[in-house]
């Protein structure tokens, strides 16, 4: 009977960290703000929680004379949530610099099936069947607004490291790509002049690669390009260098071909009748997406592995540090076990005893957490890096800790801190008062 | 030795906290192994077996082609013993996400990279077949693809003639990678270079090849052998890039991002936390059983066996936990290479980490027993039983 009874309690106990941990995920930050003054209300005006607030001052008095022990908790809880909060700004930041490449208002037209602009072709007629399509803005002189574009791919060194090899893109624009990409300033020098071996860089690129400051001269495809100009457009575009599409393409001796074809649409709406006309026509076989699903898709797998393996590697280090935290917080009731034991002798219930446990360990989670998130906030926020991207070429980016990042982190730390404070906050209040007070 | 069974005594003196040190233990090496796995996938560049390889690339882009007429003049060089060519094909089976690592090869290329074991009679099978086509182990079986089976690979890049981006090929043969081979050797696809040329609605496609694989005679040329064939092509409209496979290889993993960096940079959070959790714990075991070692040094242990027997518990306890930690990985890592559907490679929890993970067990173990147990080394006698 008595193995029963203990039995079902480790299944009340074990429902109600799963219940916990169900609705603390669900919770909002106001939700648990709420919490927390109700909590303060309770502490202040019932008896119990007068109660509970002395206790818990005791026991955060002798802190201190605890150091070694109750900093396995903090940085335990820093280290899980500085993994997680790291990890997730990567796969945030990458996800967010694609994201902003794209918009609803205009269209990116590729050859069918080839998902990057690497590998797509056009040819001349086919993009210009593209451009006259319905559905595309005219310019004020009645033209089309749209961008025949090509990438190709050069090598060049990583800044402060001249045997590494990257694979940079290079993007031939048209005139009307000024129009199309209204968010691309020129921050330095000029925009490049159509015909000539001229380029510009994105911000980006400048800064992770060598070699490409205003005025230098670089050699793609054999020849001397000059760059004349840097951009900025705070997107995976400015990982790129710009030039003239024919240009590019006589460099890289492509013909009159492109890659894709960037047009401005008539309003986001225009965007199904624009892609109805271009496959309708049996003239093309090509693929009809906004530039903001192409861009967003590009980010998809990464952004989810970076996702999962944060993940992964957070829960995994959550569970030795929920463990780190049981130990410290059973030899910390250990320590105290006769002092608790005089309070419940002298008419203290269970319940201060709980919570001023559990209170003590989830403020240390709390410390561990800000910290956490802190630090990689401090080393990570806006920390500039780069991978290899749809096009075979880099995408620079930069890493975003957020608000709701750190939110998440603390939430995840207050969410250790009330696992491995549960059981020993459990354990204090049913030790039988005597034989607590015969201990030691 | 003879004092093993105090020293799991000791070990096991509270259970619970013990069971806890155990788990955080064990969880810090998990992810160890997972990491070390993951860090192998991305670092393909150590593999001994291509020492005798270069790689030839265009100078300006890994996206443009060299002339076929290099293979002579390549082949003239002394000390290249063979050399072969290959083509990237960006192959997807069925759906997008199912992308196939596909190569349009020259004849000899299963020479150069004699990694690739192939049986007699399937090497004999692939050159009958125009449309013949051999795969990598772990790819066949990914796909439930058998020999005999014809499949459809759909390119990104490359129609057919006839306009279409399907093209059917006849799998007539399953190869093996040898031991030693780079990681993801046995993941590959690879198919005539002439059905490719032949077929392709690019008709360049027959005067230019993607990238060049020589065979040296000795890696010794190496560098040597490197200079001379970018010479061919110096001051022309496709000079070349020759560099060894390793460099190749590496140059690509540095592409990815710093993985190793990230990697590195979590294993450090994760042990930094590991021995501060162990540390605790031993020092707290120790503070514990003060009284206990003042008994044992009375009854005539010396200060050093007291020593010993607290550095060899704490090993002993990280020794535990690590081997059931990298255990665990063993067992998770393919799950997690299975479920990321092929595009996390990784390599199943090898010799090599265990060898790492086995000494980081020995070091941390001795690092965070040190002080402890040099306490109780220490420990006067007296004070101690007196509880001073």
């Amino acid at each position: 009977m008595k193995t029963f009874k203990k039995f079902l309690g480790g299944l009340l106990l074990l429902a109600i960290i799963v219940l916990f941990l169900v609705v603390w995920t669900a919770m909002p930050w106001q939700g648990v703000v709420v919490l927390a003054v109700l909590l303060a209300v309770w502490m202040a005006t019932t008896r119990r929680g007068r109660q509970t607030w002395q206790v818990t001052r005791v026991g955060l008095s002798t802190v201190t004379q605890r150091l070694g022990s109750s900093s396995v908790v903090v940085v335990g809880i820093a280290g899980v949530v500085g993994v997680l909060v790291a990890m997730l700004a990567m796969s945030e930041g990458f996800a967010e610099t694609l994201r902003a490449s794209g918009n609803d208002h205009t269209a990116i037209v590729l050859r069918g099936g080839s998902q990057a602009e690497l590998n797509s072709v056009l040819d001349r007629d086919s993009a210009n069947v593209v451009m006259q399509a319905p559905g595309v803005k005219k310019g004020p002189e009645g033209r089309p607004i749209a961008s025949g574009e090509l990438v190709v791919v050069a090598n060049l060194p990583r800044k402060g490291d001249p045997n590494s090899d990257s694979n940079v893109p290079i993007r031939g624009v048209s005139d009307d790509v000024w129009a199309l990409r209204d968010n691309v300033k020129i921050i330095a020098g000029r925009k490049f002049t159509p015909g000539l071996r001229e380029l510009i860089v994105g911000k980006g690129a400048e800064g992770q690669f060598a070699g490409l400051e205003v005025g230098k001269s670089i050699r793609l495809a054999g020849q001397a390009w000059t760059v004349v100009g840097e951009f900025e457009s705070h997107d995976a575009l400015e990982s790129e260098l710009w030039g003239d599409t024919k240009s590019v393409a006589s460099a890289y001796r492509r013909g009159s071909s492109v890659a894709s074809v960037t047009v401005l649409l008539d309003s986001p709406q225009a965007f199904d009748q624009f892609k109805a006309s271009l496959a309708a026509d049996p003239r093309l076989k090509v693929d009809v997406s906004t530039t903001q699903a192409y861009f967003s898709k590009q980010s998809e797998a990464l952004t989810k592995t970076l996702r999962i393996v944060g993940i992964t590697v957070g829960i995994i280090m959550a569970i030795g540090a929920v463990f780190g935290a049981l130990n410290t917080m059973f030899a910390a009731i250990q320590a105290r076990a006769r002092e608790i034991a005089t309070l419940r002798a002298i008419g203290f219930r269970g319940v201060p005893v709980v919570v001023s446990v559990l209170l003590e360990t989830m403020l240390l989670a709390l410390l561990g957490g800000v910290i956490g998130a802190g630090l990689v906030w401090i080393i990570f926020h806006h920390y500039t890096a780069s991978t290899l991207g749809a096009n075979f070429s880099q995408v620079v980016f930069q890493l975003q800790v957020g608000p709701a990042l750190l939110w998440t982190g603390l939430k995840w730390a207050l969410a250790i801190g009330f696992i491995g404070g549960l059981f020993p906050a459990l354990r204090a209040a049913r030790v039988p008062v005597t034989t607590a007070l015969r201990e030691l | 030795m003879k004092y093993f069974h105090l020293i799991w005594a000791a070990l096991f003196r509270r259970k619970a906290r013990t069971f806890f040190t155990l788990i955080s233990i064990l969880a810090a090496f998990l992810l160890f192994g997972m990491l070390d796995a993951t860090r192998k996938a991305f670092d393909s560049g150590d593999s001994v077996i291509g020492v005798d390889r270069l790689i030839t690339t265009s100078r300006y882009s890994i996206i443009t082609s060299l002339p076929v007429s290099l293979e002579t003049q390549m082949k003239a060089i002394p000390g290249v013993k063979d050399v072969g060519y290959s083509n990237w094909f960006g192959g997807i089976y069925q759906d997008p996400k199912n992308f196939v690592l596909s190569f349009a090869v020259s004849d000899n290329y299963f020479d150069i990279y004699h990694e690739i074991q192939l049986s007699p009679e399937q090497r004999k099978a692939y050159e009958t077949t125009r449309t013949g086509a051999i795969v990598g182990e772990a790819l066949a079986k990914r796909f439930g693809w058998k020999v005999g089976d014809k499949i459809p690979l759909q390119s990104t890049i490359f129609p057919q003639r006839n306009g279409d981006k399907t093209w059917p090929f006849d799998i007539v043969g399953i190869y093996t990678a040898a031991p030693g081979a780079a990681n993801g050797t046995d993941q590959q696809f690879f198919f005539h270079h002439k059905y490719f040329e032949d077929a392709n609605a690019f008709q360049s496609i027959g005067t230019t090849v993607g990238w060049y694989a020589l065979r040296l005679n000795s890696a010794n040329d190496a560098d040597r052998v490197a200079k001379a064939v970018d010479a061919l092509s110096a001051n022309s409209d496709h000079e070349t890039k020759t560099q060894t496979e390793q460099a190749f290889n590496a140059s690509f993993a540095k592409q990815i991002g710093d993985i190793g960096l990230i990697v590195s940079a979590i294993m450090g959070a994760v042990f930094f936390t590991l021995i501060l959790l162990t540390g605790n714990t031993m020092a707290q075991a120790v503070r514990e059983r003060t009284s206990e070692l003042a008994v044992l040094k009375t009854i005539g242990f010396s200060s050093h066996s007291v020593l010993y027997m607290v550095l060899a518990e704490s090993v002993l306890l990280l020794v535990i936990g690590g081997v059931l930690g990298l255990l665990l990985a063993g067992a998770f890592v393919p799950i997690v290479a299975k479920g990321s559907g092929g595009m996390l490679n990784l390599p199943p929890v090898g010799s090599q980490t265990w060898i790492l993970g086995l000494v980081l067990m020995l070091v941390i173990g001795a690092i965070v027993g040190a002080l402890p147990a040099i306490r109780a080394m220490r420990l006067n006698i007296v004070d101690a039983l007196a509880g001073r």
